[in-house]
């Protein structure tokens, strides 16, 4: 069963973000993750200190098969990238939603979370693919 | 678009949860749980493809050898009855319109299996190039062909097809076995450098031949395997995939298989230009494998670079090896990089990661 988180928020993508305090938390979904299968090398195109933007991509995720890009839903500054999907990428597909996250923002202004989907809109555009 | 083209074996994917892709018009399972895991199950016991939309092409008649001699760049006059070979078949213009597997039943009858996105082009090649009149046809739509792969291949099959001795089936050789009054042919072949067989047959008895294959395996472990595990099994031992090592426009000496081009054959399409390419100094481009130093995945078509920044070729084919854990990748590289340990950089993702040339096969 592919698992939805509650308190994230989604893209149509596949992207989360957790929203915590000034600071936001991005990664894949577990769908993703199984989509893509197993994950090999996350290339970060983002390092820490660069400036992000909404819908600008932060990392080339490399499974076994493919590449795919992630893309940002937060704008902000690179605060860290995961050193743990550095060592060894397959967390993410072990924890996608916790272990498995790629990088982290702070802030540069408040996220409208109107324009992202809520867990349930994701849980809903999911049972449409 | 039109629909994707479902092969005899479909339902029973579905029930193994096979993941499926559009390739070249036909859904076909591209991995059932891991990758990783179908990869190391071919190297290490055994594994079942559904490799049916291959293409059949048989020619027949008086002068079916000379016919397929012409054709193709190896020398099928060195065949015996029941032996196969592997050749590439030349445009005129230097290039490859395919690669593909001859089987010989006798001077009189050949089989041509020939990948799947070009059964039309082949054929149509064929008929347009047939010097010596014989008869083409295509049977492609008749066969379904599985691939048992792996050190446990024998041992599963040989608990199915009782009457045959199959040690006695070597490498590159096939048999014609009855199974239930219908033909199987059963070839000593592959596309993961594991032993194995490859075995074809019509569609009215799919279902029984697949559940017979994973009963008889069943205490090996056997699992049916994906395009993608198929894919790196193939690259680690460095054949050849058409529309990447191999093109209408890249010919069979850049692409590294000179041992199939027999330049003393008396006549060959593209013999003419393959031979102006041959002796010491001549290929502008190679194929090489290279190992990457630096992180990264490298894929088909990626820029390779040298120490200035010149680009000097791109990638073939590219992956994380399952066996090796390390990136590897083929590459079509320029003259004076061919040389094993130069270091060349790939570009990935805008930027620059160093590798290395190596050996290959990489295993």
């Amino acid at each position: 069963m592919t698992e939805v988180r509650e308190e994230y928020f989604y893209s149509k993508e596949h992207d989360w973000v957790k929203i915590d305090g000034e600071f936001a938390y991005l990664g894949i979904s577990d769908y993703a993750q199984d989509e893509l299968g197993e994950i090999v090398y996350v290339d970060y195109v983002k390092d820490v200190g660069d400036e992000i933007k909404i819908g600008e991509d932060y990392a080339s995720v490399e499974s076994t098969k493919s590449t795919s890009e992630v893309f940002s839903l937060v704008s902000g500054e690179v605060v860290e990238l995961n050193e743990a999907v550095e060592d060894d990428s397959e967390v993410i597909n072990a924890s996608p939603y916790d272990n498995g996250w790629i990088i982290k923002i702070k802030l540069s202004e408040t996220v409208d979370t109107s324009q992202l989907l809520s867990a349930s809109d994701y849980e809903d555009f999911l049972k449409t693919l | 678009m039109s629909e994707l083209r479902k092969t005899a074996f479909y339902d029973l994917e579905k029930a193994f949860n096979g993941r499926f892709t559009d390739f070249g018009g036909w859904d076909l399972p591209v991995r059932y749980t891991s990758q990783v895991e179908e990869h190391l199950t071919v190297r290490n016991s055994v594994g079942v493809f559904d490799v049916s939309h291959m293409g059949e092409i048989f020619i027949t008649g008086r002068d079916a050898l000379k016919q397929v001699n012409y054709l193709v760049t190896n020398d099928v006059e060195k065949l015996v009855d029941y032996q196969i070979l592997y050749t590439p078949m030349m445009n005129k213009k230097g290039g490859v319109v395919d690669d593909l597997l001859v089987y010989r039943y006798n001077d009189e009858k050949f089989l041509l299996v020939v990948n799947a996105a070009n059964v039309e082009k082949d054929f149509q090649w064929m008929l347009e190039n047939n010097k010596y009149y014989t008869v083409i046809e295509n049977e492609s739509s008749k066969y379904v062909q599985l691939a048992v792969q792996g050190p446990k291949s024998e041992a599963t099959l040989q608990k199915i097809f009782t009457d045959v001795k199959l040690s006695e089936i070597e490498y590159y050789n096939f048999k014609v076995v009855k199974y239930k009054n219908q033909d199987i042919i059963l070839s000593r072949t592959g596309y993961t450098g594991e032993d194995g067989f490859e075995l074809y047959f019509f569609d009215n008895i799919a279902t029984e031949v697949w559940t017979k294959i994973f009963e008889a395996g069943e205490e090996f472990g056997i699992k049916p395997i994906g395009l993608g595990a198929r894919d790196t099994l193939r690259l680690e031992k460095k054949m050849a995939l058409y529309g990447h090592e191999l093109s209408d426009t890249i010919n069979p000496l850049e692409a590294s298989l000179k041992w199939t081009v027999k330049f003393d054959k008396k006549e060959f399409i593209g013999k003419e230009e393959v031979l102006a390419l041959k002796g010491k100094g001549k290929l502008q481009k190679k194929l090489v494998g290279i190992e990457l130093i630096d992180k990264g995945v490298p894929r088909h078509g990626a820029i390779l670079k040298n120490d200035k920044g010149e680009e000097i070729g791109f990638v073939t084919s590219g992956t994380k090896s399952p066996s090796l854990n390390k990136s590897i990748a083929l590459a079509m590289l320029n003259k004076g990089y061919f040389k094993l340990g130069t270091e060349v950089f790939v570009e990935l993702n805008k930027k620059l990661r160093k590798a290395v040339v190596i050996k290959t096969p990489f295993l």
